[in-house]
């Protein structure tokens, strides 16, 4: 199964072409933060930047915390959504480690879903959609 | 997108924020239009610059944050340098954060109780007491204000003043998001006026995207042309930093306060130089995949032993020129090391550059001494240079304080008027002849940027006042659309008429789309008639002798054609504010 994964993300720029696309394209918005992956600076701009984004886990803990079903594990990592299930209870949100997802104030989640449609937004390829070797994975810059 | 303009406007003699809405998209589009119509509606004509009840405006576009590098923020404010209307231009995040938050202009009235921090959003307009932060440096304020305001970290913009803004220097910026500036013409000073140290616009919202295919091909077009074409290279490999070795060749790069033209040791000092030497890494505005922020570095070393620490420089052509070639110094660390402090105390790089080029000429000529500078000036003299950034914008004696207010109003009092290097406001670095120098003398931001006068006077030999006039006046309404959008000026080679009209049409604004050429000069229009209604007069502009006796690669510049140009130009500018009346229709 293939995961979106950040191995060069220590090339990024900060233009957020990513995060743009992937709410344009996959949630229909023009947004920051209402996309599944997002941008941030790590401790303002002058220390680079860092994508907040699904790991892929398998277990998933925001999976486990979903008592609706609204998330399901996904083969081969990271999560399926339906969204006619969720509620908006926020819980996978605190459940999930590394703050990959986020809420908007109507309790609306944004999760990356392992698309793999802003790769080619990036204009410096910090990004990269495919199979993820383990091993080589420890190699990668993300 | 939708039609009607919301506008918030905070007052912080009262505390209170209202969301005002406009219909008028179609006549005054946004950007620059949208701050002038808000000027005019806000705007007091009758009192000064530093009167609170002045509005500080920020507008953005109808195209801001739906293509790529429509990434700038439009500033507008009567300036505290000739308390006349203007505008400065800034990239960053600002401008999406903006348009997350639901807006497409911020208008900030009244004055705060006691120095103050706003932070804006999709829900919230809260002013917060700061006055812990009086005196602050850009970045120690930065820092604080970033942990002050957590909410939406990483998705915010951060504007914030200095010690120079706090005083009321004409030359005082506004730092936009840590890289870059709204620079010219004082708006720190008019923050600083209103108690207003920083302001957080968190772009914690969303909207919807416009509807139809139309416009996810067209963004698709767009961003392909910017991203695999080579039309933006020149803006991403060295960036304008290239323009050093190209102007130094052509005998038009200001040397030693516009004593030369050219210089030896631009071998040290070019674009190659910068990126090799010190590039560090590039950065981005929001939205803006080109990344044409070259930010350089140098470290010191602390210690006797190998204890070193290091900084972050952003670093363009125009900064270069400034606190480089005008001051004599060829090291390129040296000239990262005088923009830094320029960038701590707030001051904008290329008025206080040719303001200290002018104050060394004039202790070189026995006009002013250390009595006055503090610090002995000479051209090359880097630590004193760095000083000398530090006093200026601090306000540190009375001599500083008036220089701050201008190169001329410095001359005025202690003679040197001939070398002051100012076209309507401290020159940019183009000397490449009298179309330029009247261009920016007369320009409406005193801008290399409201026309391309310098690249037009490269290709064009001949100074045929009439032709070139008429080019100035020709080339204006296209940028003054772009800035209407806002686009960076950067992609004016991208965003055409035809693409434009694209543009807009996909994002859901037909009408504006089918009247580009109309909008254009209606917004041009709209600006000149709020400089004129605040005091502008082309005929009280004068050119200092020094533009007179400078020499470029095609011999002397002409003194009649020059007086020629200004004149034309100015009767032309006068003639456009003929009515109607564009801003009370």
């Amino acid at each position: 199964m293939k995961l979106l994964t950040t191995p060069r993300i220590d090339r990024c720029i900060g233009c957020h072409s990513c995060s743009l696309a992937c709410a344009r394209l996959v949630h229909k918005q023009l947004s920051w933060s209402h996309a599944g992956i997002r941008i941030h600076s790590s401790g303002g701009l002058s220390t680079g930047f860092v994508a907040q984004v699904c790991l892929g886990c398998n277990p998933a803990p925001c999976v486990t915390a979903c008592a609706t079903g609204a998330l399901s594990q996904r083969k081969g990592g990271g999560v399926i959504v339906r969204k006619k299930d969720c509620t908006g209870c926020g819980d996978c949100v605190t459940a999930c480690p590394v703050d990959a997802i986020s809420a908007d104030p109507d309790g609306a989640v944004y999760v990356c879903i392992h698309c793999g449609r802003c790769v080619e937004f990036c204009p410096h390829s910090c990004l990269e959609f495919g199979e993820v070797d383990p091993l080589l994975r420890s190699l990668n810059h993300d | 997108m939708t039609e009607m303009i919301r506008v918030l406007v905070v007052d912080l003699d009262s505390g209170d924020h209202t969301v005002e809405e406009f219909e008028e998209r179609s006549r005054v589009v946004g950007g620059s239009g949208l701050a002038a119509f808000l000027f005019a509606r806000f705007g007091i004509l009758g009192r000064p610059w530093d009167d609170p009840a002045q509005p500080f405006i920020l507008a953005i576009g109808p195209l801001t944050g739906c293509y790529p590098l429509m990434s700038k923020t439009v500033c507008a404010f009567r300036s505290p340098y000739h308390d006349q209307y203007t505008e400065s231009h800034a990239g960053g995040r600002s401008a999406l954060a903006l348009f997350f938050a639901g807006y497409d202009a911020l208008v900030i009235v009244g004055k705060a109780r006691v120095l103050s921090c706003l932070s804006v959003g999709s829900d919230h307009a809260v002013i917060e007491d700061t006055p812990f932060l009086q005196g602050m440096n850009v970045s120690a304020a930065g820092k604080l204000i970033r942990r002050m305001f957590p909410k939406s970290s990483g998705h915010r913009s951060i504007l914030r003043i200095g010690p120079a803004g706090e005083i009321g220097s004409a030359m005082a910026c506004v730092n936009a998001d840590t890289y870059r500036h709204f620079g010219r013409l004082g708006g720190g000073a008019v923050m600083g006026v209103k108690k207003l140290k920083g302001i957080v616009i968190d772009g914690d919202s969303a909207r919807p995207v416009p509807a139809g295919r139309a416009y996810r091909d067209t963004y698709r077009k767009v961003y392909e042309q910017v991203t695999s074409t080579d039309m933006m290279r020149k803006y991403y490999h060295l960036g304008t930093a290239v323009n050093l070795q190209g102007l130094n060749d052509i005998k038009s790069l200001p040397w030693f306060n516009l004593q030369k033209t050219s210089d030896e040791h631009i071998k040290t000092i070019s674009g190659d130089v910068f990126a090799d030497e010190t590039l560090l890494r590039n950065g981005a505005c929001s939205g803006c995949p080109v990344g044409c922020i070259h930010l350089g570095f140098f470290r010191d070393k602390f210690k006797e032993d190998a204890r070193y620490l290091y900084h972050q420089v952003p670093y363009d052509y125009e900064p270069i020129f400034a606190a480089g070639t005008m001051l004599g110094v060829t090291n390129c660390f040296d000239v990262l090391r005088i923009l830094e402090d320029m960038e701590r105390v707030g001051v904008d790089a290329m008025s206080a550059g040719v303001a200290l080029a002018w104050a060394t000429e004039a202790t070189e000529q026995g006009l002013i001494s250390a009595k006055e500078t503090i610090v002995g000036l000479r051209f090359g003299d880097t630590d004193a240079y760095q000083a000398a950034a530090g006093y200026l914008g601090t306000g540190y004696n009375d001599f500083y304080r008036l220089l701050a207010d201008g190169t001329l109003k410095a001359a005025a009092v202690h003679g040197g008027a001939e070398f002051g290097c100012v076209l309507g406001q401290e020159m940019a670095g183009y000397a490449t002849g009298p179309v330029f120098f009247a261009a920016q003398s007369l320009g409406f931001r005193h801008s290399h940027l409201d026309t391309g006068a310098y690249s037009w006077e490269q290709k064009n030999s001949e100074t045929d006042v009439n032709r070139a006039v008429d080019f100035l006046i020709d080339d204006e309404p296209g940028r003054a659309f772009l800035t209407s959008m806002v686009s960076c000026l950067f992609a004016r080679s991208v965003y055409n008429n035809e693409v434009l009209a694209e543009c807009l049409t996909a994002a859901g604004f037909a009408s504006l789309a089918g009247n580009i050429d109309e909008a254009a000069e209606r917004v041009r229009k709209m600006r000149w008639q709020m400089r004129f209604a605040t005091g502008f007069d082309p005929a009280e502009i004068e050119i200092p002798k020094r533009f007179y006796a400078v020499k470029t690669i095609r011999g002397p510049v002409d003194a009649s054609s020059l007086d020629q140009l200004k004149a034309e130009y100015g009767r032309r500018i006068t003639q456009l504010i003929a009515s109607p009346d564009e801003l009370h229709p």
